[in-house]
């Protein structure tokens, strides 16, 4: 059977490291290089580049950038100044999560919205939709090209690259312009791995050339090209969530445990009527990190069981490689929230013991 | 393509057997290890428990995801490799030799003449790609 999967501008140099490529949202990714672990490895103890282009970008421009995004999305964007990034997320008028996304206010009038890839064509919809007329809304997916450099060695291979010091001294949640190898680039302080790095947009026909002169800087300092598989582990041991997985349209921000990204007394926005009565009533669930104790790996939609019945689903399951254990997220009732309270995983028909943990399972 | 042991034989799940004396010896073959990655846990029937030949016997975990075992032939299992229980990525490293599974004690030597040989598998595999 032949899917059409659409390929990034990097896909000659994934197949010439040899990459094995799967179908992913749509897109032909490389899921791993070396090995999961090995790549797990390097991004926690050296550094990783990846290639993340098959993310969705939508840029905002005019006088009402702000204020309109502000009414997309549950963070306050209107307290955003003009080289600072946020995370969000935005949600239905019901206060479910339409997406996660990271919101960069690139210049005084102008937005960049990050969105996950499954989810590009939901978002540029609704956000062409509430956007009215007046701004300048563009989706930029197809023409832009998004690389991440991270880990403990991000930085120097920065500086190494050439890349002026307003990006190897750029604070968390920072974006700035820059020029690296001759290529007109934007780079923020931000990430999905849980250490410390840079995430590079660039139009997608020049990322060849950044992608390479990063690979070649990072040679010294032991930077490895890093697929999804290991990005999903790393992003697990971080607890940061993965759309589709641990949050979806059935999920809202509270439950999630993402209600530090629900700002409800500022200006409206899409779903603040129904977040405020969700949060004033008290989700009955929650969405908990748990390490397992008995010999077995959690998968995504394995039941949580307790007192022999199923109380929950696991949401996101794998083996944590620096963490040393198999963890996984996945929802519970509230009262079998709290940290050390035992529960069991159904895995193909036998309950395995695990134990509710604190998060994330990692912190640099 | 790469090249199989000549001395084993295969199924079509990606599982080799090894004739030794009265015991079959079944491991994954490199193919498989290729398709899983890292293995981080196996899942295996006891010593005495009776496998079904092409049914499953046991799970394979890597990171990514699980994947089912098939026994190559009916009978016992008379050893389980044990050293995978703390160091499953013997699979990964050697396939054929450290990375073995379990042994069976054949109830039907007949089925063996269903496997295919490392010439017929390499077809086989031939097939799959593309």
């Amino acid at each position: 059977m032949t899917e059409l999967l659409r390929e990034t501008a990097l896909i000659d140099e994934h197949l010439a490291l040899g990459a094995r490529l799967v179908p992913f949202a749509g897109w032909r990714m490389p899921v791993q290089y070396k090995g999961i672990k090995a790549e797990h490895g390097a991004v926690r103890t050296r550094a990783g580049l990846f290639d993340v282009s098959h993310m969705g970008e939508l840029l905002i421009e005019g006088p009402d950038a702000v204020a309109a995004v502000d009414g997309l999305v549950t963070n306050d964007v209107s307290k955003l100044e003009v080289g600072q990034a946020l995370y969000t997320v935005c949600c239905n008028d019901d206060g479910y999560i339409l997406d996660d996304l990271i919101v960069y206010r690139l210049e005084d009038e102008k937005l960049l919205v990050v969105c996950n890839a499954s989810n590009r064509n939901k978002i540029a919809s609704h956000f062409r939709v509430h956007l009215g007329n007046e701004l300048s809304f563009e989706d930029i997916s197809d023409r832009w090209a998004l690389l991440a450099l991270q880990g403990p060695s991000a930085a120097a291979i920065m500086q190494d690259v050439g890349a002026p010091s307003a990006v190897t001294d750029l604070a968390p949640f920072r974006v700035c312009k820059a020029e690296i190898t001759g290529v007109d680039v934007w780079v923020a302080r931000t990430g999905y791995t849980g250490e410390d790095g840079f995430e590079i947009f660039c139009a997608s026909e020049e990322s060849v050339t950044v992608w390479r002169a990063l690979l070649s800087a990072g040679k010294p300092h032991g930077l490895e090209p890093i697929g999804l598989g290991a990005r999903d582990t790393l992003r697990l041991e971080a607890r940061l969530a993965l759309y589709g997985n641990d949050i979806d349209e059935s999920t809202n921000p509270y439950e999630a445990g993402l209600g530090w990204v629900v700002k409800l007394d500022r200006n409206e926005f899409v779903g603040r009527t129904a977040l405020r009565a969700i949060k004033e009533a008290g989700s009955d669930r929650r969405l908990v990190g748990f390490e397992m104790t008995g010999r077995g790996i959690a998968r995504h939609g394995y039941p949580i069981v307790a007192d022999g019945k199923q109380v929950g689903t696991v949401t996101s399951g794998s083996p944590g490689p620096t963490v040393g254990k198999n963890i996984g997220l996945g929802y519970v009732p509230k009262a079998l929230s709290r940290i050390g309270t035992a529960l069991g995983i159904e895995i193909r028909g036998k309950v395995v013991d695990a134990v509710v943990v604190r998060t994330p399972f990692y912190k640099r | 393509m790469a090249t199989f042991p000549r001395d084993l034989q295969y199924t079509r799940e990606h599982e080799w057997a090894r004739v030794e004396g009265d015991v079959i010896r079944v491991g994954i073959t490199a193919y498989a290890v290729e398709q899983l990655g890292d293995v981080t846990l196996v899942d295996m029937p006891a010593p005495g428990e009776d496998v079904q030949a092409h049914e499953r016997f046991g799970d394979i975990e890597s990171v990514k995801a699980v994947s089912e075992l098939f026994a190559p032939v009916s009978g016992e299992v008379v050893d389980v490799n044990a050293a995978l229980e703390s160091s499953p990525e013997l699979v990964n490293e050697g396939p054929y030799e450290e990375g073995w599974l379990i042994t069976i004690r054949p109830s039907d030597q007949g089925e063996l003449a269903g496997l295919m040989d490392a010439a017929k598998y390499e077809e086989y595999l031939g097939t799959l790609d593309g």
